[in-house]
């Protein structure tokens, strides 16, 4: 998909997604919004993955370190076939399998997150799977920059480094915000970029929100020997102006006039990026 | 006269070293503890199958259920105490409830540390693991179940703790047939008609001691090694309600959520009978050698053995 077109998507699965969340009021909605662009660029993109090759040994890995986005996993799984996307309108009800972290008995979802600081040591296990079967696929994982308040985060840094996996993608949804405030305030993680390097990684720091940029330093090539760190500035809550960079959007549902405010927004956003 | 064999870990070693030669998938996760886990020889063997981690228990979890997940049979060997403790949300997440395959193996479990205190004791790992679902727990006697056990679990599919302690242990069986049958059985080693022992692990042998010195005083007791703590043999638990007065069960845990809280939820549900549950106290272990630290909570065979003629009388 060309860079236009993954845009595009990225439109369409934010309204989707804001739509699930008004209609079963709840969800991460600035957390959503922020990593969108993200997730297009890895399913539509990057990801040698799809609904039919989603059992295959050699399909490339997906792990959402940070679980609580699950609202915009769920619409791109479905986008991409791998359940009928009427399925979600059963989206956090009694018995649904679509509830609000990733489950691995839905098709497509690897292994179960939602508490954080999981999947970054369970990329570095299914990447060094990789390493001692000979096999080529690779594995990235989304984490938050919150997270990166585990302690297990480092733990698992240290191993990544340690065993070479230069099959393995981190990327951080480097938005600055969490549930309490501003992630300096809550807990200083930075400097990121410094600290993964000094950890032994190779880090690339990218605009966030910008197709462009992500992609670019998605498909860049590895350094041999270094696990790679996309860091990844986003603003949490992309795409809803009104919710942009405020941090009570992490899991705040629309009101009535904020829903159809934003709707009216995306199909502007569809509009300007058509032309 | 007792015949002492072999240490638990050496036996997981040998058979895990057997088992890893004809899977390449079997792999073993060490965090800084192949040595006090007994599997340098295995890591001599079969480098390309061991995987260190460093000193980084819940990542050794995490990183297990990833290899797992990517196809490997793993074994994440580690001191109970820190297995169970430091990495428990690990072993609930990304293990039991993401259904990787994982086999953890708590290692000097129990009071094996004696001495160096309750920062290595694991004393209240089955209170936990056992609550957790889709995660089996054994515990082994003696060196001929060790080796059924870790026959069975380099095959099995299932997560699973497991927990050895450090010492040679007494011989309970003769051979690995009879030592370990299968998930959620129960051995009853010793017959008798006037009272149950009920243990696992390193108690089995204290079971016995109890059951000869009340053989001393005219008491025929029955002795059932649990092996399987989770899943528990309920229908010889049943058995055991309807044929006996009154049951013990010995522990090397906390009396609060292990052996004999599983059997006292089987007995409260079905059962007339009495029970005593034998076990560390609800406070950090003294320190002192494993025997005297035993004797001194009473976990030992003439202390159960008087109170077993109380229950009686």
């Amino acid at each position: 998909m060309d860079i236009q077109a993954l845009q595009q998507k990225a439109i369409e699965l934010r309204k989707a997604t804001w739509k699930m969340i008004y209609a079963a009021k709840t969800g991460h909605t600035g957390s959503d919004l922020s990593c969108t662009d993200i997730l297009v660029a890895l399913y539509y993109r990057v990801m040698n993955q799809t609904a039919a090759t989603f059992t295959d040994p050699n399909r490339d890995r997906y792990i959402q370190s940070k679980g609580h986005a699950v609202e915009i996993l769920w619409n791109v799984l479905a986008d991409r076939g791998y359940f009928p996307k009427s399925d979600l309108k059963t989206y956090s009800q009694f018995k649904s399998p679509y509830m609000g972290h990733p489950n691995n008995h839905v098709k497509g979802v690897e292994m179960n997150t939602g508490s954080l600081g999981h999947g970054l040591a369970l990329s570095v296990g299914i990447a060094k799977a990789a390493k001692m079967n000979g096999q080529s696929y690779h594995t990235y994982t989304l984490m938050g920059d919150g997270e990166q308040a585990e302690g297990s985060v480092w733990e698992a840094a240290m191993a990544a480094s340690n065993f070479k996996l230069d099959n393995l993608t981190a990327i951080i949804d480097h938005n600055g915000l969490q549930i309490t405030g501003k992630t300096v305030d809550v807990m200083n993680s930075e400097p990121l970029k410094a600290k993964y390097e000094a950890f032994g990684w190779h880090v690339l720091e990218v605009p966030g929100n910008d197709m462009q940029a992500l992609v670019d330093a998605l498909e860049a090539e590895p350094q041999m020997g270094k696990p790679t760190l996309v860091l990844a500035d986003t603003t949490k809550g992309s795409g809803v102006k009104f919710a942009e960079n405020k941090a009570e959007w992490h899991h705040k549902v629309p009101t009535a006039e904020q829903y159809q405010e934003a709707l009216d927004d995306f199909d502007r956003q569809l509009k300007e990026v058509a032309k | 006269m007792i015949n002492m064999g072999e240490k638990a870990g050496t036996v997981m070693c040998r058979v895990l070293t057997d088992e890893a030669k004809q899977n390449a998938d079997l792999v073993v996760l060490t965090s800084d503890s192949r040595g006090s886990g007994s599997l340098v020889p295995f890591a001599t063997a079969l480098p390309k199958q061991i995987v260190e981690v460093g000193i980084a228990e819940q990542d050794l979890v995490t990183i297990s259920a990833g290899l797992a997940h990517s196809g490997k049979r793993t074994f994440a060997v580690s001191p109970a105490s820190f297995l169970t403790m430091r990495s428990i949300e690990q072993v609930k997440v990304d293990v039991t409830y993401s259904n990787a395959n994982v086999k953890l193996i708590g290692i000097s479990g129990g009071n094996s540390y004696s001495v160096l205190g309750s920062t290595h004791h694991s004393l209240q790992d089955l209170a936990i693991t056992r609550a957790l679902p889709n995660l089996e727990v054994y515990m082994p006697s003696d060196q001929y179940q060790t080796a059924a056990l870790f026959k069975y679990l380099a095959h099995s599919d299932v997560p699973a703790y497991v927990r050895i302690g450090k010492k040679q242990l007494p011989d309970i069986y003769t051979n690995e047939a009879e030592a370990f049958v299968k998930p959620g059985k129960a051995n009853v080693i010793r017959q008798g008609k006037d009272i149950a022992l009920i243990a696992a692990g390193e108690t089995v042998q204290t079971a016995l001691d109890t059951a000869d010195e009340l053989a001393k005083v005219g008491v025929s007791a029955t002795v059932v090694d649990l092996v399987s703590v989770k899943p528990l043999d309920t229908t010889l638990i049943d058995q055991l309600c309807s044929d006996y007065p009154a049951l013990i069960t010995i522990e090397e845990h906390s009396v609060i959520n292990g052996i004999g809280t599983a059997v006292a939820e089987r007995v409260a549900a079905n059962g007339n009978t009495k029970l005593k549950i034998v076990g560390f106290p609800d406070e950090p272990a003294i320190a002192g050698t494993q025997a005297e630290v035993f004797k001194y909570y009473g976990i030992d065979g003439a202390d159960v053995a008087k109170q077993a003629v109380n229950m009686l009388s």
